[in-house]
């Protein structure tokens, strides 16, 4: 229970301690009202002084549209740029033979890979993973990185010159290849046919085929119009940019209405050129690190 | 603090009200200004207390030896320690306790600690808490006494301070005096004695975390980095205003464990006490003689205030425990010294317990229990905390491995059907010299382990070479022909072996199919 003194009264000294009490009392137990040591005074008037030189110093306090900018300018900004600055400069050896290294001496030096694989992981997540995926697992319509098959090859070289120059961007070194006609839309096959040819190059895959498809006939329509890219066995060929359509990778899905769609509407993919966006360095890491993901080519 | 104060004058209507005279008579008759010396209390009470400065007498004995061999030994070891080496071979640093922060090294004599091992820390803490706490129970703050930094730097300062400017009432005398050049030039050579300690202190400190003598010489010559200069002074100045400056108020308003430590303690841990029931009632030497050459009862305390003099926190110990009394047992030895000129038998003021006063007043025999309950607990922890963490000191290993498996994608199926995870594999090398492993990889029937970059990889094996004290994290690609179960995580085993010594670390993780 909280008895209080009336508030006219003396204050009530503690005879033990002469201290004065605040005069509250919990069930008979009363409270010292102990000063504060005076350094302790001291370093807190101290303290209020100190916050004074921080409102010269530092940025403080806002302004209708601006604000005090302090005597020093100082700026979060400049700090975290100077910070930036010697990271780059701690870091300068090894990127100076990063970027004089072949792309195969990069792979095969233990040390250079572990760096150029730390340096390109965070320029991956910011230019590559949008369409590619966090970790390159690609999506429907963009290419699964992790995997060995690749439209466009997967040596270091190859790699590197795609980044480079993206595919069907415009680049003047770009991968152009051949895009795959609307065969459909554009009146090129009838719809009987791209069914027969559908069930015909799930075939070739081992996949299982429509009881009611046409085997010869499909056969027969992708030896005519299909082949010519894709090969006699489906097996692709990346000087055109047409994809392997005999294993088990699938770029837009395996399923009959899949392919039915890819060779109705055609296809192309595109890939934009990253050369004069990324510098060369970030550029050779990035080829060494998509390499690395495990489906790289010799 | 109320509490207390209330519950002793209930218990103890005499001690009580002897404290109140003793508080009058300090008050009244002794240079050490008593409670009645603070600001005039207006209606809000005091806005602060000022300082009282302590003037503490130099004195001999028992426990004055034992501190001054406290302290040689403590700064001895805390001033030389960065000095001593330790032969590791060439590929480690020779001193013997290193906290190498840039290569994330701990060395202590044999033990090297990497920054995941901080469990030894962590043990080392328990160890250090439940010392403290049997150390309380068996001796009350001993540890404040004797042991603490803040009593050890300030005792230091304290002796410099009476070797210079003199004992206490040759320094009282000096103080009341106006400055005098002598007194103005001892001054001067006091603060110069204590900021060279101070400094000293904040140099040996940053010897500590790199090469001690290699240090020294780029401090000479304005060659260390900055860190070094910055860390020094600021030990310089923590060290010059603690010990020189704030003394006992770092006890008295700043340090938690009189507040931790009067939660702890028990009835039976020994405590520096006044024995009142042989002191009281206090008088004069001759006054008392006669008295008691007529048979009546007197106290053998004559208030000599010798035990106040020589209190390094200005306690009157004789108002029984205080938050400032850090148990150093200076004025056993002072009080001692009177007795012996007086004639009386010594420990007035003795480590004992208000437990064995009352038994002798009610004429039973002191005990003094040391082995209870509450140390064999303590003890028990300690014993069982060192005995876990010698184990894991002596059964260290020398390599290690962790493994983690690809978030994304979680398995990769290729071209001729094939699945493939990918993990993220580090070796760790904790010896001192280059070592190879064959990584390897268990767990399904049919398993193809491939290192990127590494052109020599075969079926299951690889061999690996990591350097002296490194770590090696390589990416490991495992790919299997073998069929699994829809939404499959089949257990896999990495292990290393050391090509040469048969030493193994192993890691667990999982392969994932669809």
């Amino acid at each position: 229970m909280l008895e209080s003194r009336p508030a006219d009264s003396k204050p009530d000294v503690d005879a033990l301690t002469g201290t004065a009490t605040t005069g509250h009392a919990w069930d008979g137990i009363r409270e010292l009202n102990t000063p504060l040591p005076r350094w302790w005074l001291w370093l807190f008037y101290a303290t209020i002084i100190w916050s004074v030189g921080y409102w010269i110093v530092y940025p403080s306090w806002p302004l209708v549209s601006s604000y005090t900018t302090g005597a020093f300018r100082w700026q979060s900004r400049d700090a975290v740029v100077s910070d930036i600055d010697s990271l780059k400069a701690q870091r300068a050896p090894i990127v100076g033979r990063l970027a004089v290294a072949s792309l195969q001496q990069i792979a095969s030096d233990p040390q250079l890979l572990e760096f150029a694989r730390a340096q390109a992981r965070p320029a991956f997540a910011e230019n590559c993973a949008p369409c590619h995926g966090a970790g390159g697992a690609g999506a429907r319509g963009y290419p699964n990185l992790n995997d060995d098959e690749w439209i466009w090859g997967g040596t270091l070289d190859e790699i590197a010159q795609t980044i480079r120059h993206g595919v069907r961007s415009g680049d003047s070194k770009a991968r152009q290849g051949a895009a795959m006609p609307a065969f459909g839309r554009d009146g090129i096959l009838k719809r009987a046919d791209i069914e027969n040819v559908a069930d015909y190059v799930r075939s070739l895959a081992g996949l299982a085929t429509d009881p009611k498809a046409d085997p010869a006939a499909g056969r027969r329509v992708f030896i005519d119009n299909c082949a010519v890219c894709h090969g006699e066995a489906g097996k692709g060929k990346r000087e055109l940019g047409a994809p392997n359509v005999s294993d088990a990778i699938w770029l837009y899905g395996s399923d009959k209405a899949a392919i039915v769609d890819a060779v109705w509407n055609g296809r192309g993919g595109v890939m934009p050129a990253w050369a004069g966006r990324l510098d060369d360095g970030t550029i050779k890491a990035l080829a060494v690190y998509v390499h690395s993901l495990g489906g790289g080519e010799k | 603090m109320a509490v207390a104060v209330h519950e002793a004058r209930a218990e103890h209507p005499p001690l009580a009200k002897l404290v109140k005279d003793a508080t009058r008579a300090a008050s009244e008759s002794s240079p050490v200004p008593g409670p009645t010396d603070l600001p005039e209390p207006d209606d809000e009470g005091p806005l602060y207390v000022a300082r009282r400065k302590i003037y503490p007498q130099r004195v001999k004995g028992t426990y004055r030896t034992v501190k001054w061999i406290v302290l040689l030994v403590t700064l001895g070891i805390y001033y030389g320690l960065p000095f001593v080496r330790w032969d590791r071979g060439p590929n480690a640093p020779d001193q013997a306790v290193l906290i190498d922060f840039p290569n994330r090294r701990f060395y202590f004599f044999f033990i090297e600690i990497w920054p995941q091992e901080v469990y030894y820390l962590t043990g080392l803490l328990i160890l250090a808490a439940m010392a403290l706490f049997l150390m309380n129970a068996v001796a009350g703050r001993v540890w404040c006494g004797y042991l603490c930094p803040q009593t050890v730097w300030t005792d230091l300062f304290q002796a410099i301070e009476r070797w210079v400017e003199g004992d206490r009432r040759e320094h009282l005398q000096r103080d009341r005096e106006p400055w005098t050049l002598d007194r103005l030039a001892r001054s001067g050579l006091k603060h110069f004695l204590w900021l060279m300690v101070a400094w000293w202190t904040g140099g040996a400190w940053v010897l500590y975390f790199a090469d001690a003598p290699a240090l020294m010489k780029e401090l000479a010559t304005f060659e260390a980095p900055l860190v070094a200069y910055m860390w020094i002074g600021i030990l310089t100045f923590t060290t010059y205003a603690l010990a020189g400056h704030m003394r006992e108020q770092v006890c008295l308003y700043m340090c938690p464990w009189p507040r931790i430590q009067a939660a702890l303690t028990d009835e039976h841990a020994l405590n520096v006490t006044y024995r009142y029931d042989r002191g009281e009632p206090r008088g004069s030497v001759k006054k008392n003689a006669a008295l008691r050459a007529l048979g009546e009862r007197v106290g053998d305390c004559i208030d000599c205030y010798q035990c106040v003099y020589v209190c390094p926190t200005g306690v009157d110990i004789r108002n029984g425990s205080s938050l400032g009394c850090i148990q150093c047992g200076l004025c056993i030895d002072a009080c001692d010294a009177v007795m012996a000129k007086i004639g009386r038998p010594p420990r007035l003021i003795a480590y004992d317990t208000d437990l064995n006063i009352k038994r002798r007043q009610g004429g039973e025999r002191p005990e003094i229990k040391i082995v209870r309950m509450r140390t064999l607990f303590y003890a028990a922890v300690i014993a069982a905390v060192a005995a876990v963490i010698l184990y894991a000191l002596a059964t260290r290993r020398s390599e290690g491995i962790s493994v983690i498996h690809d978030r994304n994608p979680l398995f990769v199926r290729l071209s001729d059907g094939e699945l493939r995870n990918a993990f993220t594999v580090r070796i760790l090398n904790k010896s001192l010299e280059r070592r190879s492993f064959v990584l390897a990889v268990d767990g399904l029937a049919d398993i193809d382990l491939k290192v990127v970059g590494d052109a020599a990889t075969t079926g299951r094996m690889v061999i690996i070479s990591v350097g002296p004290d490194q770590t090696h994290e390589l990416r490991a690609l495992v790919s299997t022909y073998s069929p699994l179960p829809p939404a499959a995580s089949v257990p896999l085993t990495f292990s290393i072996t050391d090509a040469k010594t048969g030493e193994r670390a192993s890691a667990v993780d999982h392969f994932r199919g669809p």
